[in-house]
């Protein structure tokens, strides 16, 4: 049983969940994610690591209210407990001092960015950040985001804050140089980044979310096609080299349960969460 | 012994095999003729005194004879269901030779079932050591060493990944022939013994070995992370939605009971026409599965002969009296997707079987140009699994085999002092029994190792 300590709404539909768990905290790096049960009968849902602080003994993820485990999660209060958690799993990203770094993140991973760019500060680097939302409500963490990056831009999709869209992005590369790009978020978004960086071979890590159950290499479900290898997500991944990631085959496989994802949130909706208030 | 009858059983998870009632036990206990010098021990990986509790069942005296299981076997009721006993301690049996054989893991079974029916006793420990031990991984061979060492009065945490109890007996094995409640019955005797169980602990992430040692106070481990990672066949449209590795079917049906969702969370999709690649156990649990989720038609499908599957007779012949259909001599060469990424055909090429190859079985060939299409909407590779290698990975100094498995003596004694390994994750995919088995060792082993480092 891991207790939440700290609840916080982000933006509409994005939480913060602060969980005591002291030893995956002592244990976490930047680009590692956790698998969290809520219960008996729940799903194994991986979320990001955005955050841990070993003398406290938490972690933080923030996490998108999209189906009907992460809406569950949702109602969830401070003081609260989920039922299992397992972590960190995957491999830490890899930090050190390459020189330009320009860091691209959207939506809930906006979350998790934060704590790569202030390693990647701290191991030395220039860091250029990209914050981007499909609207400028779903942004968050703009000022921590300022704050650490040597420059800053937001983006949104209907361009209702910052620019309108990633193609500016187009300029920015082709005026100066960069060393290595980091892309985390939806998977249109990885593809259009790593789209941008190749003409210019600049190394591009995405962090990937293909489906998972186990999370630990014994299922395969999360497996994707890198350099036309078969690599597990889970185990091989999560960050790989965007350049060589065969994007169409993720997005299929990221479809795969869609009918029984909307199914299985549909009659949850039906049935009430049992607080009083649906 | 009493079954499900065939079209009821595929549509239901329910155990398929009933268990004897008592007067069934008592008339096969009888048959057994209490041989002077028994083989059917010398077949038992864990050398349970068959005869021995056998005249006990005889005379009635159900307590002693589970006791007498117990002193060497822990798992009694699994044991009882799922172990090889055709090739193992009933092969050897001497009425086997003129007849059939005695069915001792059906008394086993029935032993198991009355003691848990009425409530485990708890052994008494041995007085504490003051020593601990890490027992990584809680499937048949983490759980074995663990309740072992409990006894001998050391300190025992089992850290597993998931967060369920029991290796492939919980996220592998079906339900209708390995109920999971039985399993938890089993793991909570160990709890009893003072066990201590951590679940969502991936050794190799949340600690490593040597952290283990040297940081949280562990004076020996023992290594049972068993073989969990599939093999696919390389062959192009593998990663096509409705493609599952038979551990990815297994985990989503067993362990999270995705054949209860909506009501349990996680989902499955099983079409019409199910192909399961295979003919293992494995294949025939995935077969199995896939008809009792609402499958039209499930084929196994097979590169050799009916002789040369693996997987026990008994489930063979289940599976084929539920319905599921055999398409034998036949390998699937690519997989044929919809324009939603979903396979919608399976291209296979019939196989003959030319001489002996290194495990003494004919090697399949392909016959040439006989390629042919089969519709299938969904796929279950079923061809092996490899052992997980996160740990080796992580373990600077454990020496692996080519194979990715660890390398261990008899005793399960590792390269690295004071760590152990056995089950799967040294042998290879092999059995709950002989996993068990490579349990005791160790613990033996272990205790042997702590008590003279004094
Ligand atoms: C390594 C990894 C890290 C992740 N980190 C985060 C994170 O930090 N914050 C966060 O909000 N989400 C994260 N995700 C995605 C998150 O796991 C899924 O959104 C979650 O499983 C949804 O669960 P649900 O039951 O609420 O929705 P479901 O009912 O399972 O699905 C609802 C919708 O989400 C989509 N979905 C399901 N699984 C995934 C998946 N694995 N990736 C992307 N979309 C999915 C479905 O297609 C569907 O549209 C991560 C996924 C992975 C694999
Ligand atoms: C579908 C199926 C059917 C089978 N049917 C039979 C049968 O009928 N009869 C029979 O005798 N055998 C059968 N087998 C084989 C048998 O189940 C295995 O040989 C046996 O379970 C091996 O035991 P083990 O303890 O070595 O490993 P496992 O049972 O695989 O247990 C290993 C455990 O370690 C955990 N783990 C792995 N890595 C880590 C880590 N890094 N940190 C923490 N925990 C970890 C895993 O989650 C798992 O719980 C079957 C196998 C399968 C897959
Ligand atoms: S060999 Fe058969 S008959 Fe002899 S003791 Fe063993 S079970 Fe009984
Ligand atoms: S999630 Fe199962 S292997 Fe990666």
């Amino acid at each position: 049983m891991y207790e939440i300590v700290k609840v916080e709404e982000l933006a509409p539909k994005i939480k913060l969940f602060e969980v005591y768990a002291p030893d995956i905290a002592e244990k976490s790096r930047p680009g590692q994610f956790i698998i969290i049960i809520t219960g008996e009968k729940g799903e194994r849902v991986p979320l990001t690591i955005a955050g841990y602080d070993v003398k406290k003994g938490t972690i933080t993820f923030v996490f998108n209210e999209v189906g009907k485990t992460t809406r569950q999660l949702g109602m969830m209060k401070k003081g609260e407990c989920i039922w299992n958690i397992t972590g960190p799993l995957g491999n830490p990203s890899e930090i050190r001092n390459f020189g330009k770094v320009l860091c691209v993140a959207g939506g809930v991973m906006i979350a998790p960015m934060l704590l790569q760019v202030k390693a990647l500060r701290e191991a030395g680097n220039t860091v250029v950040t990209v914050m981007g939302a499909r609207i400028k409500e779903l942004l968050f963490f703009k000022e921590e985001m300022k704050a650490l990056s040597h420059r800053f831009y937001v983006a949104t999709d209907d361009g209702s804050e910052g620019y309108k869209g990633l193609s500016f992005l187009k300029d920015v590369l082709a005026s100066e140089k960069f060393d290595r790009c980091i892309a985390m978020g939806p998977v249109a978004m990885l593809q259009t980044v790593c789209g941008l960086t190749k003409p210019y071979k600049i190394p591009t890590i995405v962090a990937l979310m293909p489906i998972m159950v186990d999370g630990m290499g014994m299922c395969g479900v999360c497996r994707v096609s890198v350099g036309g290898q078969m690599k597990f997500g889970c185990v091989d991944g999560p960050e790989f080299d965007g350049h060589l990631v065969d994007f169409e085959e993720l997005i299929k496989r990221q479809r795969m349960f869609l009918p029984e994802e909307r199914l299985s949130a549909l009659l949850w909706e039906l049935g009430g969460c049992g607080c009083g208030a649906s | 012994m009493p079954k499900q009858p065939p079209e009821v059983r595929r549509h239901n998870f329910n155990e398929v095999a009933l268990g004897y009632t008592e007067e069934q036990a008592l008339e096969e206990a009888d048959r057994c003729l209490q041989c002077p010098k028994p083989q059917c021990v010398k077949g038992c990986p864990v050398e349970v005194d068959i005869p021995a509790f056998i005249k006990l069942l005889r005379e009635g005296k159900y307590e002693e004879g589970i006791r007498k299981i117990k002193e060497k076997n822990s798992l009694p009721a699994i044991c009882g269901r799922v172990c090889p006993q055709e090739e193992q301690c009933q092969k050897m049996c001497v009425l086997g030779k003129v007849g059939d054989s005695v069915s001792i893991g059906r008394l086993e079974r029935f032993l198991a079932d009355w003691e848990r029916a009425k409530g485990f006793t708890i052994p008494e420990r041995a007085p504490p050591t003051g020593k601990r031990v890490a027992v990584i991984g809680a499937g048949p061979a983490g759980l074995t060493a663990a309740a072992d060492l409990a006894k001998l009065g050391h300190e025992v945490v089992i850290f597993e990944a998931l967060h369920l109890p029991g290796g492939v007996l919980v996220y592998g094995i079906p339900e209708f022939r390995l109920p999971k409640s039985i399993v938890q019955a089993e793991v909570d005797y160990i709890k009893k013994l003072g066990v201590e169980l951590k679940l969502g602990y991936l050794i190799g992430r949340t600690y490593t070995i040597p952290e283990l040692l040297k940081e949280e106070g562990f004076d020996a481990v023992f290594i049972g992370t068993g073989a969990g990672l599939p093999q696919f066949l390389g062959v192009p449209g593998e990663n096509l939605g409705g493609i599952y590795s038979a551990n990815e079917f297994l985990i989503r049906v067993n362990l999270m009971k995705s054949y209860a969702f909506p009501e349990y969370d996680t989902p499955i999709r099983v079409g019409r026409h199910v192909a399961v690649i295979g003919g293992g156990n494995v294949a025939m649990d995935a077969a199995r599965s896939a008809l009792r989720l609402g499958a039209e038609q499930v084929y196994i499908v097979y590169r050799r002969s009916r002789d040369e599957m693996p997987a026990r007779k008994e489930e063979i012949e289940n599976a084929e009296e539920e319905g599921v259909i055999f398409k034998l001599l036949t390998n699937p060469t690519r997989f044929i997707g919809d324009e939603k990424g979903w396979v919608k055909q399976m291209e296979c090429i019939r196989m003959e079987l030319g001489p002996p190859d290194e495990s003494g079985r004919r090697r399949p060939v392909p016959v040439k140009d006989s390629e042919f299409l089969m519709d299938v909407d969904t796929v279950i590779i079923a061809i092996g699994r490899t052992p997980n290698p996160i740990i080796q990975r992580t373990t600077e100094g454990l020496a692996v085999t080519k194979w990715g498995t660890i390398m261990a003596d008899e005793n399960g004694k590792t390269s690295l002092e004071g760590v152990y390994a056995g089950g799967d994750i040294v042998t290879g995919e092999a059995t709950v029994i002989s996993a068990m088995g490579a349990g005791k060792r160790a613990a033996r082993a272990i205790h042997e190792y702590l008590m003279s480092k004094r």
